[in-house]
């Protein structure tokens, strides 16, 4: 067995490695263009993962994704902004003083962002992880939208309905697929040890856990805040990746966006979401082309509807629930062991023959 | 005189206007197999909700060698001693059977979230000792080859088992075990009241259970606690049971024309 773990050790490394000769050639070949869907998608794999450790693996049906981003990208804006911009973009009424000379370094912005948004992670998990199932979506909805009108109107923070504009601009595909990397690295760490089996076993059965002993609550809150603070971190990465924040950005829709990817991927699935955040956000870019006006063959002229790849996108989703309940990956993963066994039988069967 | 290991003092249960338990006065001695046992609807699986603290008793007190627990969570319940299983299987359907006993070391555990996530010796050195003390107990009661195997993919006597085993690595003191032999055909009837003896000596537990097979509750049981309507109306060794007028009409009915 310990063979297969180095064997397992050195597929991993080598996983990495042409990751990162990907991403190597990517920064050096793709178009601007292209980068910033590629970092597009990463954020989207941060968002998408991140709310499948809380709707997926503990099975707690929570809509308040996009509020957390909001606090993140807000929250990574205001601290990385050069004074000489915050001056001239806070015209209705001046910053506060407290931020108003505060420049960071985009790596600890990001991680500010993901800790203050898990702080309120944590603030609002501790009365809406009371409810459970719709309720609970109908709390963390509304708790998402609290902190949008909390953000269009503390202005002296966060300039209001204006927005925020020129953040530090990070084109980097190696800033946003890292911290992607890690964020998957640390999620699966996570999943596979011992608090991961208990969340998944809350979501399993939440009376036969708490009588082996689980704390439902603690646990609750424990992976909310979790899933919260790498929603911050993909909101400030949202914030660096199109340089402008402002509330209307983070309405609900928002947080179905990533709810289509976490339930197109499977819920309970990381590589599932990984796949499908790429997948989607991709998509998205390519089906561009449907809201175009069109012209079939000459008999039939459509004008151009914005919003049809999102009716696309509904069918999908429709289509997945009726057949294909479980998504792309169901609560699989991909893993070594599943390749390396067929390898193993397919040679068995070669030398037996 | 041996101490208690479970006392109810005196509880009572009630839902809305309903009286489910009432003024139950029941002692489980260290080493005891003890069988609750009454027809449908007596308040069996209440009085077991009220000791692992799913309810708390409207009256009365609980008391789990010496401490009163009334009151406490379910969780921190477990966390003293108490574990069950239940009446319809909760397994957790998704995991395989080594997680599912691997979830009970939860309760051990030294290590915290950030050493999981650094992945830092200290973890993985618990976390190996975890699975080698799963493991073994899985060998224990053979279901160490279908380890990794789903749960819910185990024929339904392995999984009444398995539910067994996977309280039992919680490192109980006292166990609950609610209706072990519901829906089994006399040989597996059998087979389990074996094994249940058998973890009780190889554990050293003391065992409560709520069984309807007569045969495996005067089989194993040295003292029974009859129930019927929430009202406990009998208590003695299972002849004495087998015999009791009261027992035998909550159980048959009042012959009218006597």
């Amino acid at each position: 067995m310990d063979d297969r773990k180095n064997i397992k050790m050195v597929l991993n490394i080598a996983l990495l490695l042409v990751i990162c000769i990907i991403l190597w050639w990517g920064q050096q070949n793709l178009s601007a263009f292209y980068i910033r869907i590629l970092n597009l998608s990463a954020v989207f794999v941060v968002l998408g993962i991140s709310m499948n450790l809380v709707l997926g693996f503990t099975g707690m049906f929570s809509l308040g994704h996009s509020g957390f981003m909001c606090i993140g990208a807000y929250v990574a804006a205001i601290l990385t902004m050069s004074p000489a911009s915050k001056e001239i973009i806070y015209f209705m009424e001046p910053i506060t003083p407290l931020l108003a000379n505060v420049q960071w370094p985009i790596f600890p912005a990001i991680v500010a962002a993901g800790i203050v948004s898990a702080f309120f992670g944590f603030l609002i998990g501790i009365p809406a992880l009371r409810l459970r199932d719709d309720y609970l979506a109908i709390a963390t909805l509304g708790f998402a939208e609290i902190i949008r009108i909390v953000v269009t109107n503390t202005i002296t923070i966060t300039n209001g309905a204006l927005g925020l504009k020129n953040i530090p601009s990070v084109k980097s595909l190696w800033v946003y697929w890292g911290i992607a990397i890690i964020t998957v690295i640390i999620l699966k760490r996570i999943i596979n040890s011992n608090w991961g089996y208990a969340f998944k076993a809350i979501r399993d059965n939440e009376i036969a856990a708490e009588a082996m002993g689980i704390s439902i609550f603690g646990h609750k809150v424990l992976s909310f805040t979790i899933g919260a603070f790498f929603a911050g971190i993909a909101g400030a990465l949202m914030a660096f990746l199109i340089t402008s924040v402002d509330p209307t950005m983070f309405r609900f829709t928002f947080t179905f966006q990533i709810l289509l990817i976490v339930v197109l991927g499977g819920m309970g699935s990381l590589t599932g979401s990984v796949i499908s955040a790429v997948v989607i956000t991709i998509l998205m870019e390519v089906l561009r082309v449907v809201e175009q006006p069109m012209n079939l063959l000459g008999i039939l002229q459509i004008p151009g509807l914005p919003g049809m790849r999102m009716v696309i996108f509904a069918l999908g989703l429709l289509l997945v629930i009726l057949y294909y309940r479980q998504g792309l990956m169901g609560t699989r993963e991909f893993n070594w062991d599943y390749i390396l066994d067929r390898i193993d039988s397919i040679r068995k069967r070669g030398t037996s023959t | 005189m041996m101490k208690e290991v479970l006392t109810t003092d005196h509880i009572s249960m009630e839902f809305g206007g309903l009286r489910a338990v009432s003024n139950l006065h029941m002692q489980v001695f260290p080493d005891e197999i003890v069988g609750l046992i009454g027809p449908n609807g007596a308040g069996k699986t209440t009085v077991f909700n009220m000791i692992t603290g799913v309810y708390t008793p409207v009256e009365g007190q609980i008391y789990f060698n010496e401490q009163n627990i009334t009151g406490l969570n379910p969780a921190q319940i477990a966390k003293l001693g108490i574990a069950r299983t239940f009446q319809n299987i909760r397994l957790f359907n998704s995991m395989t059977v080594l997680e599912n006993v691997m979830i009970s070391k939860h309760l051990r555990r030294k290590t915290n979230i950030i050493d999981a996530v650094l992945g830092l010796p200290r973890y993985n050195r618990e976390r190996h000792e975890h699975y080698q003390e799963c493991m073994a107990l899985l060998k224990k009661v053979q279901l160490d080859d279908v380890a990794n195997e789903m749960a819910t993919s185990l024929p339904y006597g392995k999984q009444r088992r398995l539910e067994i085993v996977r309280a039992l690595a919680t490192e109980p003191v006292l166990l609950l075990l609610d209706e072990p032999a519901a829906g089994m055909n006399p040989n597996e009837s059998l087979e389990l009241m074996e094994f249940i003896t058998r973890i009780k000596n190889e554990f050293n537990l003391t065992i409560l259970m709520i069984e309807h097979h007569m045969e495996v509750i005067m089989g194993i049981c040295k003292r029974i606690y009859v129930l019927d309507y929430g009202i406990n109306i009998a208590e003695g060794n299972p002849r004495e049971i087998q015999t009791d007028q009261r027992v035998i009409e909550a159980y048959l009915g009042v012959d009218m024309d006597a």
